[in-house]
């Protein structure tokens, strides 16, 4: 055969090659698993059975794993006071923002918590903002981590305006996140006894290493026209500001708490807290609420019921799911794929062949 | 014989050497003039006249880009389409502090799925590149004047002018004048495959005054000029005038030599180079084919469009929202949100021009809601079309060893319409037919010969149930000493049995006939075995049977023809030499050929063959003698499948003869347009007063495993139409025989062989019939219509002939008859024209808007394969020009059934739930972005870290759908195969309509808010550690992408039905993968990695609640499909859905035994019936689709 020359591929174009001289190499495609389409493989198909298992074993293994967290969510003891209200003189209650605004008037405000269970140290004490953006685009991008870091980025404020430098200099730390800083403070004492607040290690191992800088100071800071937050000690690195840190980590959501310290002594049931706040930081203006949470902790974490309450939902639904199933099968058993669907399979029998 | 024929070399020319005269000035008038005004200075390519005109090089490039304008050219093809401007503009934009993130993370995946797609397009062309080196760098021996030798020389290197020699089996570098050949009578033979792919040699021949220039002194001397056309893509025509010795002589396509064509059974040959480079006809032919879009691709242009829209929508909620929440941080002179300084803002956050702002963040919302496009697709699903044509072509499945041949899918882009193939348009000869010809019967003086039984007639007889057990033993007994093309068993006339039959003359005059009238070129391969080179099978099979009943044709040269003969009286085997004079050859518009000769007796003859029609109307009235008798006979034939042709001859008279020749001489050298008019007219002044001496038959067989995969093709609902030139009755038999017409089936004729229109027809009156036979179709079709609508039980094929065709395609007719066809199983049209082939091919495209396949093998079927969706083409015996227009190129039509109902179907699934897919993870991941924002007060923060973003198209998603795209199969190839009703859900496009489309859409937006508020709820809040630790920004975006990776290749786990290796490393190794570079990511240093600097390491990982909560997040967000998957295949499974459960179900071993027996047994009988239910199944599966659409 003289015809088996033509590649079809070495058309019309200029590019004829000469392969009718090897025209002995067989074209035949090599077998392979793999070209043939033929691999091993596994094939699940959704069977009653297998809709059935899978929904029982999800159920099985979600309500337990419910059931446990919020048990551990039930260990947790929580405290949540909420005192931007009540720290506001009854003077000023219709006018907030001017109380807030006003550098002379005394912030301090004594709260009274009462402790409802015994609360194993540590506990933490946290201040919860409600309505607060820090995850606004312009809030987040408003600092400048090479500044946090080293000394000799301290120029690079360029995200950081308005508050990137003042007639002294640049700003260290830069941006509108640090000027926000929170600066309500929280003293605790019992039956007139202070309590400690370690305010060590509740920043993030990695911020204190290395995104902050040992040997970067603060400088210019809250230092221009609008004093916005708390001030910085000038004299202690940025490693070991720690607020600071807390706080720059920026909260994903506009209700974010933020972990202030920790109480390393147990708190007994019914003891009686005395919190002396210095109700400083403005949230009337756009009214966000201030909480002072104080909570222990369990492997969960807080106090998280959405988390079980979520297990056992979906747990229930699918138990549900699998029941619906279970009883369609035996009230309908349709036994699926019959072949009589298949309606050709049937024989043609009867044609006379 | 209404198959049309490329005749690329008419011998007729061969025969004469009047063009060789020197013709007169003025029928050269056009040569100089607009159009044909190229001048060659031969063997002088370095004069000054030659270089003044300045024609191109030999140099050839084939290729799309060069160096230089690779990037900005294929960058500009890159930005033709509309994502790719939306992503530039986005990157460009995103330098500015409009961007909701950093330019680079914008620009990095753009440029990956820009480079992927440009290094495709550049590997592409640098293959072509380095094709065309390969071409440019052969050598060839050019003339050397200074040496008068011939040195070696680059093909590039080539000028015009040059003297060249090529050898044996060398390929003309450039088109050529052939000046001489090695050859004394200086012809050479070429065999032009490279330019239309047929695979005989072809016979040229040098004016006589240059073939003496065959030595390397003697071309010293040679000067001359040529002046000839202008470069043109007319492969078969040629003309030119050589001034040469103060004379001039005309040039014809005889003389010229085209460009990657070979030299063949020649030692070699001398040429003058006319034609270089890019001039030559090869070259200016060379058209990309046609670019096709495939429907889906179409649709999913609209939901592009849909999501662009929704794009828009979504940023423009969120600037509204936006732009209140500014106004809002003003209020009554007093600045709200203090800690955003709007005091002190740039125009972005400006509180007192809200309206700028919240403009200005819409163009934000553009950028960062621009995950809802995805941004791979296109590339992904280049990508898997390309791999996918790999596979196809891979197949051994579709491997024809006979022909080493194995399928070749020549375009990618329509891999997945094969899925969604609603009628297929075939041709018969050489698709559902071997064109492998036998000559089985003739009718020679009103006698039947031949006793073999055709294929056609044995299933015939099967149907009927005549029992044909003694047919076979006789046959097989025979076949020792059988050869191809010949079939043909009498013993009347076999071994010279025929001098003794009746009218042994005729018979005589009869294989004188077949013996001479034909263009094959013997070719002596041994003693007693002789080769023809053919132009078409018809004609070897005649040869042969004229060389098996005593009439070997053993030699030809231009002027005569050498028969070795049984002389009739002395029984001795003679050499007869016949004198050719003239070949009138055969075109599709003469039907028929005849040559004049003369016989060693000296009379001049004219011996013909050609189709019935034409010859039995050019009968003289002594000639008429055994008309009827034939008639009956030709009848009887084309009802066994036959194809027929009449046989006459004609005795010239000598004066006569004369005055014709010199007319026709005249004719043949004129270089006017109208010559081949003229050429036919005069042809048919001498093709008249024939007399008849019989018909021939031969069977063309049927191709291997046709019915059986037409069988499974109508199975599959696929409406066949057959488009061929042969008679009805012929069309009808071969209809049967492959099953197209089945028992039980009811045939609908339409035909104008009505005795009243051929009454009307006999009186000539060309408007009153037109009018007549309009009405007479209208007619037919209604009562045809009427019927159908009637017994809607049945099922119909539609028989219609060309001429009535004509008629139902009449504008007011066209729609009803294409409803009658729709509603027909089967339509065979019968003696339609190429030209028809290609209407009707459009007119079902547009009538039905659905998916066309046609399916040929000729040339006569290139406009058919070009109009139809998809073009596939046989590459069997008639060369390859159906191959070259095609899409997909199969080595025998039974390849059809697994490249539709496997490969089709798999790419239809795959492509389709591929595209699906990639919207459903796309909003996915972009809606989640949108809930994060309404939670930021709309400001355009994004949820995630800017790489883990432009990651995610790229990285963490996009292999799992390749693989999605490449390998998924819903049941087996075996499976495929055995339920072709599988294949509706293609044609019905079940697996990529809008609902469907919606549905995923609306799974992307339940898994996003499930993803969102989940996390969100799980995570924010109280501590998310055991130390007291909140969940910031940072955590946040990571959980929830970890949610959304996970989530989204879960799906994806889901929805394939096919887990090889491939698919577990690719779907878990990206989920893999993204916990990898959160590690990698974080460990680089906090001013690049910000907010994800460590953050897996050392905030997520020892937070038990980050994992409860991916667990939780990633079941909840799969529960909608998993239980929507679950009651679907419970209450409205789909075909597959059954079938896969089917191959579950433990008894359906047994159930399988009984499927195959039943399998083979209607394989075994020739055609099976297609089962009443399952046309009543395709039948209500149309009927429901209609009513969705």
């Amino acid at each position: 055969m003289d015809t088996n020359g033509a590649t079809t591929s070495s058309a019309a174009g200029g590019g004829s090659t000469s392969k009718s001289s090897s025209k002995k190499h067989s074209r035949k495609p090599v077998y392979s698993r793999f070209t043939q389409q033929e691999l091993p493989a596994c094939k699940p198909i959704l069977t009653p059975g297998l809709v059935i298992a899978t929904f029982t074993i999800i159920g099985i293994i979600f309500i337990p794993l419910g059931l446990v967290s919020l048990s551990a969510s039930e260990k947790v003891v929580e405290i949540v006071d909420r005192y931007d209200e009540s720290c506001v003189p009854s003077d000023y209650s219709n006018d907030k923002l001017k109380f807030i605004q006003n550098p002379s008037i005394n912030k301090s405000c004594v709260r009274t918590l009462t402790v409802p269970k015994l609360m194993k140290s540590p506990v933490f004490i946290y201040y919860q903002l409600d309505n607060y953006y820090q995850n606004h685009r312009r809030y987040v991008k408003s600092r400048s981590d090479k500044q946090l870091r080293s000394v000799s980025d301290e120029k690079s404020t360029k995200d950081c305006s308005p508050e990137d430098k003042t007639v002294d200099g640049p700003i260290v730390p830069c941006g509108l996140v640090a000027w926000s800083l929170f600066n309500d403070t929280y003293g605790f004492s019992v039956n007139s006894k202070t309590i400690e607040v370690n305010k060590h290690d509740i920043a993030w191992k990695s911020d204190k290493e290395h995104k902050f800088g040992s040997n970067v100071y603060p400088k210019n800071f809250q230092s221009g026209g609008l004093i916005g937050g708390a001030k910085l000690n000038s004299s202690v690195p940025l490693s070991k500001q720690e607020d600071l840190m807390v706080w720059m980590r920026t909260a994903a959501l506009p209700t974010f708490r933020k972990l202030y310290g920790k109480i390393e002594q147990d708190l007994q049931a019914n003891e009686k807290i005395q919190v002396v706040i210095q109700n400083n930081y403005n949230t009337y203006s756009f009214s966000g609420k201030k909480k002072l949470v104080l909570s222990t902790t369990s492997w969960i974490g807080g106090k998280n019921d959405f988390l079980g309450i979520a297990y056992i939902i979906v747990g229930g639904l699918c138990l549900f799911l699998a029941v619906c199933f279970i009883l369609l099968y035996v009230i309908k058993p349709r036994p699926l794929g019959d072949p009589s669907y298949l309606s050709w399979n049937r024989s043609p029998a009867g044609h006379p062949n | 014989m209404a198959r049309i024929r490329k005749r690329s070399i008419q011998l007729s020319k061969l025969c004469s050497f009047a063009c060789c005269r020197s013709s007169s000035q003025d029928e050269h008038a056009q040569i100089g003039q607009k159009g044909y005004s190229r001048v060659v200075y031969c063997n002088e390519p370095d004069s000054q006249e030659q270089i003044r005109l300045r024609y191109r090089g030999n140099y050839v490039s084939t290729t799309k880009y060069t160096a230089v304008n690779f990037l900005p050219k294929s960058l500009f093809e890159q930005f033709r389409r509309v994502a790719n401007i939306y992503f530039l503009v986005v990157a460009c934009v995103s330098f500015s502090p409009l961007a909701p993130y950093s330019a680079p993370s914008i620009i990095l995946p753009l440029v990956v799925v820009i480079g992927a797609t440009m290094a495709k397009e550049g590997v592409e062309d640098w293959r072509r590149n380095l094709q065309d080196i390969e071409a440019n760098n052969r050598k060839v021996e050019v003339y050397d004047k200074s040496s008068c030798s011939f040195r070696q020389t680059k093909w590039k290197d080539l000028r015009v002018g040059d003297l060249v020699k090529v050898c044996k089996d060398e390929y003309f570098p450039a088109d050529l004048l052939l000046l001489s050949s090695s050859y004394e009578d200086v012809v050479c033979y070429v065999e032009t495959m490279n330019l239309d792919g047929e695979t005989n040699l072809k016979l040229k021949h040098a004016l006589n005054v240059t073939s003496f220039y065959s030595s390397a002194e003697s071309l010293k001397e040679f000067r001359a000029v040529i002046k000839c056309e202008d470069p043109n893509e007319h492969l078969y025509s040629f003309i030119g005038t050589l001034y040469f010795d103060c004379q001039q002589y005309s040039l014809s396509p005889q003389q010229i030599l085209l460009r990657d064509s070979k030299l063949k059974n020649t030692e070699c040959i001398f040429g003058v180079v006319i034609f270089t480079g890019h001039d030559t006809k090869v070259m200016q032919n060379a058209t990309d084919p046609p670019s096709k879009r495939t429907k889906i691709e179409r649709r999913m242009d609209r939901i592009i469009y849909v999501l662009f829209s929704t794009l828009i929508l979504v940023s423009f909620i969120g600037s509204l929202f936006f732009g209140i929440e500014t106004n809002n941080d003003l209020s009554g002179g007093n600045y709200t949100r203090w800690y955003l300084r709007p005091d002190k803002t740039t125009v972005f956050f400006d509180p007192r021009r809200p309206a700028v702002a919240a403009f200005l963040h819409c163009l934000t919302g553009l950028m960062l809601y621009g995950y809802l496009i995805p941004i791979s697709l296109y590339v992904s699903i280049e990508i898997c079309k390309v791999l996918q044509s790999i596979f196809i072509n891979q197949d051994q499945a579709m491997y024809d060893e006979v022909m080493d041949r194995p399928a070749h899918a020549r375009t990618s882009n329509l891999n997945e319409e094969l899925g969604q193939v609603h009628t297929i348009l075939s041709d018969k000869t050489g698709t559902l037919t071997c064109n492998s010809m036998e000559f089985v019967k003739c009718s020679i003086a009103g006698t039947l010969y031949g006793r073999g039984m055709t294929e056609v007639e044995i299933a015939l007889a099967r149907k009927r149930g005549e029992q044909l057990t003694e047919q076979a033993p006789i046959d097989a007994s025979e076949s020792k000493k059988s050869f191809k093309g010949f079939n043909f068993r009498d013993e009347h006339i076999m071994d010279g049995k025929w001098v003794s039959e009746p009218q042994s003359d005729v018979i005589q005059k009869f294989f004188r006939v077949l013996a001479t009238c034909h263009t094959a070129v013997p070719e002596v391969m041994g003693p007693d075995e002789i080769m023809y080179e053919v132009e078409s099978p018809d004609e070897a099979a005649f040869v042969i049977a004229a060389r098996e009943v005593g009439f070997e044709f053993f030699a030809r040269n231009q002027t005569s023809i050498k028969l070795r003969e049984l002389d009739p009286t002395s029984g001795i085997r003679v050499d007869r030499v016949y004198e050719l004079l003239h070949v009138l050859e055969f075109s599709s518009a003469r039907k028929r050929m005849s040559v004049i000769v003369k016989n060693p007796e000296n009379q001049l003859l004219l011996l013909a063959k050609g189709a019935d029609s034409v010859i039995f109307e050019r009968l003289s009235k002594e000639g008429r003698a055994y008309e009827e008798r034939t008639k009956e006979h030709i009848e009887k034939y084309s009802e066994a499948g036959l194809r027929t042709m009449a046989v006459a001859y004609r005795e010239l008279d000598n004066d006569e003869y004369k005055t014709w020749e010199q007319e026709f001489l005249k004719a043949k050298t004129s270089v006017s347009a109208d010559r081949d008019v003229l050429m036919d007219e005069l042809a048919c002044q001498i093709e008249r007063d024939l007399i008849l001496l019989g018909a021939t038959a031969v069977e063309d067989k049927l191709q291997k495993g046709v019915p059986g995969c037409i069988d499974k093709l109508a199975r599959a609902g696929i409406g066949i139409w057959v488009l061929t030139g042969d008679k009805r009755g012929t069309a009808i038999n071969i209809g049967y025989a492959c099953s197209l017409l089945r028992h039980g089936m009811k045939q609908i004729v339409i035909t104008l062989e009505l005795p009243e229109i051929l009454a009307q027809e006999k009186e000539g009156d060309k408007e009153a019939i037109a009018e007549a036979s309009l009405n007479s179709i209208k007619l037919q079709i209604l009562k045809a219509k009427s019927q159908v609508t009637e017994e809607s039980s049945t099922e119909f094929g539609l028989i219609i002939d060309g001429k009535s065709l004509t008629y139902a395609m009449d504008k007011n007719l066209v729609n009803s008859f294409m409803d009658l066809a729709m509603r027909c199983a089967t339509v065979i049209c019968c003696r339609s024209s190429p030209k028809q082939k290609a209407v009707i091919t459009r007119l079902v495209k547009s009538v039905t808007g659905r998916t066309t396949l046609a399916i040929g093998d000729g040339a006569n079927d290139v406009g058919m394969l070009q109009e139809a969706d998809i073009g596939v083409g046989i590459s069997g015996v008639e060369g390859m020009q159906a191959v070259m227009a095609s899409d997909f190129a199969i080595a025998q039509f039974r390849f059809l059934e697994r490249l539709l109902l496997v490969h089709g179907h798999w790419c239809y699934r795959r492509i389709s739930m591929m595209i699906c897919y990639f919207f459903y993870k796309n909003i996915t991941f972009g809606f989640t972005l949108f809930w994060f924002e309404a939670y930021t007060s709309f400001s355009g923060q994004p949820a995630y870290n800017d790489w883990y973003m432009s990651c995610y198209n790229v990285f963490f998603t996009s292999l799992p759908v390749i693989a999605l795209g490449v390998f998924d199969q819903d049941v087996s190839a075996r499976l495929c195969l055995k339920h072709p009703l599988l294949y509706q859900e293609g044609v019905r496009n079940i697996l990529f309509n809008w609902p469907r489309i919606l549905g995923w859409m609306f799974n992307g937006l339940l898994s996003s808010i499930i993803i969102y508020f989940l996390t969100t709820n799980s995570i924010t809040g109280p501590a998310f550690r055991k130390d007291g630790q909140v969940a910031d920004y940072s955590v946040l975006g990571v959980t929830m992408y970890t949610c959304v990776v996970w989530t989204v290749n879960c799906q994806m786990a889901l929805s394939i039905n096919y887990f090889t290796w491939i698919q577990h490393l690719f779907i878990w190794g990206s989920i893999a993968f993204w916990y990898i570079f959160l590690v990698v990511y974080g460990s680089i240093p906090p001013t690049l990695s910000t907010t994800a600097y460590k953050v897996l390491v050392e905030a997520c990982a020892p937070s038990i609640l980050y994992w409860l909560t991916t667990l939780l997040v990633v079941i909840a967000a799969l529960l909608p499909l998993l239980s929507y998957r679950a009651f679907q295949i419970r209450f409205q499974p789909m075909e597959h859905d059954r079938i896969q459960i089917q191959r579950r179900r433990p008894e359906s071993t047994e159930y399988d035994a009984t499927q195959r027996r039943l399998s083979e047994s209607s394989e075994a009988r020739t055609s099976s019936e297609l089962p009443s239910e399952v046309r009543i199944r395709i039948d209500n599966l149309k009927a429901s689709s209609k009513r969705k659409n």
